[in-house]
C-alpha cells in the first residue's frame, strides 16, 4: 500500500517525540448530538492524539455499564450511523490530521450495508475501524473490504490470545494492535502493569504495528505507567463517566476535556528520564 | 417424492455456517474458548463413554423416553387430523430444556470447568441449568431480566431453592436479550473457569449445532415411537419457536424425510402487523447478534427492538440460525400465533386433555387449531408439548382471572 495513512503519520511523529499516543473513546451522540460535537471538536486541543468514536449499539455485549449507558443516551437522543458519519465529516472540515477510528459492533454496519458504509466512512474521513464482534474468522465480512477503501482494521488481542492464535489475529490487522488489558468488559478492573509489560513485549515479537493498550485505564498515573512501554494508551469509560456525572452539557464538556488534559500531560511526560517517580 | 433439497445433516460447515447464517461473531477474548469448546464437543460426540453417561442421565434422571401420546379428545375436538403429543412436559423440571442442560453440564465436567452460568427468559432454562448444576455440584449463576423476574416468580424461587444465584438484569430493557448480554459479559470476564450453558439453538458456533444435537433426542424418539405405533412416519410436525430449540430437536431427525411437513410457530404477540410480537422470521430481517447471523427484530439502523409476547420464553428478538436457513430453503414453514390465539388453545388443551401446557407450547397448539380441522383423520400430526404450564399460572390468571373469579394481579 503506497497510501500513507493518518494513523501512520501520527505514530511516526510520536515516535520522534518518544512518547505514546493518547487515545480517547467517546460514544457518538452522547449525551446528545450537539454536546457530542463539542466534545469531539475539542479533543485534539485538549491533547488527544487519536480519537475513537463509538457507534452506539442497543446490545453492546463487550461493554461495561458506563459505555452501555452512553450508547442508550445516544440512541434515545436519536443517534444513527448516518449521523455518526456526518459528525466525522464535519470534524474533518476543521481537522485534517487527527486520526479517527470508529468503534462498535457489526450489526449497525451490516444493516447500513458494508459497501455503502465503507464508501461513506472513507468519504467522511474515517481512518480505521474496531469492530468488537468480528474475529479473524469473519475477515471477509468487513476487514478485507475495508482494506479496499484504505480504512484500517484494528484488531484486538487479549489475554486469552495464545501463541497459537496470535498469527491469525495479526494476519489482516492494520493501523495498530489494540491490546485488551484484562479479560472482561470495558471499564472493569485495572490491569497489573507487570503482566501487561510482558504481554506487550510478547506482541512486539510478532508485529511491527504500534501497540495500544486499553480497558480499565482511568487515571493519569495508570496512563503514564502503561505509556512507558506501549505505543498508545486508550481511555474510555472514565471519560464517559464524566458525561454521566455532569449536570449540564457545559459541565460535561469541561469535565471530559479537563480529564483529557490531565491524561495528555501525563503521557507526554511519562518517558522523561528525569521524572522516574511519575513513571 | 420431491427432489431432495440440500438439508444435509452435515451442516453447519466448519465455520459454523448454515448457508449465510450462524457463524462466530464474538469478541476476541471468547474466541479461543469457543474453539476449545468446539474441539471438546467433537470429541464428546464420538466418545462412547460420554454418550453412555448422557443416555444414563437422560433415562434415570430426566425420565426419558417421553411418551408419544395420542390426544384422542383433542383430535375429536378439532375433528380432523389425528393429533399426537410428544410429552416433553413430563421430563424432570417440566420442559425440554433439561435435555440440553444435561449434555452441556457433562461437557463442562469433561472440560474441568468449575462454575456454570446461564441466561433465562421464562425461567425454564434457568431451572434446568440450576438443576444440573446442583446435581453435579457446581456453583451456578443465572441471569434473568428484571421484567421477567417479575412475571415468573415461581421459577425464580425454584432456581434459588436449587442453590443458584439469580441476578436481575436491568441493563437495556431488562428482558431475555439483555440477560444474554449480561451472561456473555460474565463469561468474557471469567473465561478460565466458567462454562456458559446457552439454552437455545443460538449463539456462536458450536452452540446452535450442539444444542440441536442434545435436543434431537426428541425427534429421534418421536420417529421410533410413531413407527412402532402406526408403522409409518408422521405427516406433519408442529412446534413453537422462541430461539427454537424444542422445534429444532423435533425437526432435525426428519429433515431428510421430505414427506414430513414441518411447521414452526413464532409468537405473534398482538399480531405481526402491530409491531408488538416476537416473530423474527415473519417480521424481522437478517442481522448479527449474540454471536450469530440470523433473523432479528431490529430497526433500519440495526438497533435491536424489544420482542413482545404473552409467553416470556418466546420473548426473544432473534431465532436460531438453522431456522433462518430452513426458512430461506423453504424446508420448514414458519407461521405465527397471537397472544389471544395461544390463550384460547391453552384452555382447550387443559379442558380436552387434562394437560396444562406452557404458554410457549400453547402457540404450537394454536396452529393445530387452525390446521387440524381441515385435514383427514389419517393425517398424523405430532405436536411437541415442550413444557408444562404450572409456571404460567400467574400470567394466565392475569389475563383470564375475571373469568374464573381470580382477583386481577
Amino acid at each position: 500500500m503506497t497510501h500513507t495513512s493518518r494513523l501512520e503519520h501520527c505514530f511516526a511523529a510520536l515516535k520522534q517525540q518518544n512518547r505514546p499516543a493518547l487515545v480517547s473513546y467517546l460514544t457518538a451522540g452522547d449525551p446528545d448530538a450537539e454536546t457530542s460535537r463539542r466534545l469531539l471538536h475539542g479533543l485534539p486541543k485538549a491533547g488527544v492524539d487519536i480519537i475513537e468514536l463509538g457507534m452506539p449499539f442497543s446490545d453492546p455485549m463487550a461493554d461495561g455499564p458506563a459505555i452501555q449507558k452512553a450508547a442508550l443516551r445516544a440512541l434515545n437522543n436519536g443517534q444513527t450511523q448516518a449521523k455518526t458519519l456526518e459528525m466525522v465529516r464535519r470534524f474533518r472540515e476543521e481537522d485534517s490530521t487527527t486520526p479517527i477510528v470508529l468503534m462498535g459492533y457489526y450489526n449497525p454496519i451490516y444493516c447500513y450495508g458494508v459497501e455503502r458504509f465503507l464508501t461513506d466512512a472513507a468519504k467522511a474521513g474515517v481512518d480505521g475501524l474496531i469492530v468488537v464482534d468480528l474475529p479473524p474468522e469473519h475477515d471477509e465480512e468487513l476487514c478485507q473490504p475495508a482494506a479496499q477503501h484504505n480504512i484500517d482494521f484494528i484488531r484486538l488481542a487479549t489475554p486469552t490470545t495464545d501463541a497459537k492464535r496470535l498469527p491469525k489475529v495479526l494476519a489482516n490487522a492494520s493501523g495498530f494492535i489494540y491490546y485488551v488489558s484484562v479479560a472482561g468488559v470495558t471499564g472493569g478492573s485495572a490491569p497489573t502493569p507487570e503482566r501487561l509489560e510482558g504481554a506487550v513485549a510478547g506482541l512486539r515479537e510478532h508485529t511491527e504495528l504500534p501497540i495500544a493498550v486499553g480497558f480499565g485505564i482511568r487515571t493519569a498515573e495508570q496512563a503514564a505507567t502503561i505509556g512507558r512501554f506501549s505505543d498508545a494508551v486508550v481511555v474510555g469509560s472514565a471519560l464517559v463517566d464524566c458525561i454521566e456525572n455532569a449536570n449540564t452539557p457545559d459541565e460535561a464538556v469541561e469535565r471530559v476535556h479537563g480529564l483529557v488534559s490531565e491524561l495528555a500531560e501525563s503521557v507526554r511526560a511519562c518517558r522523561e528520564v528525569n521524572e522516574p517517580q511519575v513513571c | 417424492m420431491n427432489q431432495p433439497v440440500d438439508v444435509s445433516k452435515s451442516l453447519p460447515d466448519a465455520n459454523g455456517l448454515f448457508g449465510s447464517f450462524g457463524g462466530r461473531f464474538v469478541a476476541e477474548t471468547l474466541m479461543p474458548l469457543i474453539l476449545e469448546l468446539q474441539d471438546e464437543y467433537t470429541i464428546a460426540k464420538n466418545d462412547p463413554e460420554f454418550q453412555r453417561q448422557l443416555a444414563y442421565f437422560q433415562g434415570d434422571y430426566v425420565g426419558r423416553p417421553s411418551p408419544l401420546y395420542f390426544a384422542e379428545r383433542l383430535t375429536e375436538y378439532f375433528g380432523g387430523a389425528s393429533i399426537y403429543l410428544k410429552r416433553e412436559e413430563l421430563n424432570h423440571t417440566g420442559a425440554h430444556k433439561i435435555n440440553n442442560c444435561i449434555g452441556q453440564v457433562l461437557l463442562a465436567k469433561q472440560m474441568g470447568k468449575k462454575r456454570i452460568i446461564a441466561e433465562t427468559g421464562a425461567g425454564m432454562h434457568g431451572v434446568a441449568t440450576a438443576t444440573v448444576a446442583a446435581r453435579f455440584g457446581l456453583p451456578c449463576v443465572i441471569y434473568m431480566g428484571a421484567t421477567d423476574i417479575e412475571r415468573q416468580q415461581p421459577n425464580v424461587f425454584r432456581m434459588k431453592l436449587l442453590g443458584a444465584e439469580v441476578i436481575p438484569v436491568t441493563s437495556g430493557t431488562g428482558t431475555l436479550k439483555d440477560a444474554m448480554n449480561e451472561a456473555l459479559r460474565d463469561w468474557v470476564t471469567n473465561v478460565d473457569d466458567t462454562f456458559y450453558i446457552i439454552g437455545t439453538v443460538a449463539g456462536p458456533h458450536p452452540y446452535p449445532a450442539m444444542v440441536r444435537d442434545f435436543q434431537a433426542v426428541i425427534g429421534h424418539e418421536t420417529r421410533a415411537q410413531m413407527l412402532e405405533k402406526k408403522g409409518r412416519l408422521p405427516d406433519s410436525l408442529v412446534a413453537c419457536i422462541g430461539g427454537g430449540s424444542n422445534a429444532m430437536g423435533m425437526f432435525h431427525p426428519f429433515l431428510d424425510d421430505l414427506d414430513v411437513k414441518m411447521i414452526g410457530v413464532e409468537a405473534g404477540g398482538k399480531g405481526v402487523k402491530s409491531g408488538l410480537h416476537a416473530a423474527s422470521l415473519n417480521g424481522g430481517t437478517p442481522g448479527v447478534l449474540h454471536g450469530n447471523r440470523t433473523y432479528l427484530l431490529q430497526n433500519e439502523d440495526g438497533q435491536i427492538i424489544d420482542a413482545h409476547s404473552i409467553s416470556a420464553g418466546l420473548d426473544y428478538p432473534g431465532i436460531g440460525p438453522e431456522h433462518a436457513w430452513l426458512h430461506e430453503q423453504g424446508r420448514v414453514e414458519y407461521v405465527s400465533a397471537t397472544d389471544d390465539e395461544a390463550l384460547e388453545a391453552f384452555q382447550v388443551c387443559c379442558r380436552q386433555e387434562g394437560i396444562i401446557p406452557a404458554l410457549e407450547t400453547a402457540h404450537a397448539l394454536a396452529e393445530v387449531a387452525k390446521r387440524a380441522p381441515g385435514l383427514p383423520r389419517e393425517h398424523l400430526m405430532v405436536v411437541n408439548l415442550s413444557g408444562r404450564g404450572d409456571k404460567d399460572m400467574m400470567s394466565v390468571a392475569h389475563h383470564l382471572g375475571e373469568k374464573f373469579g381470580v382477583k386481577q394481579l
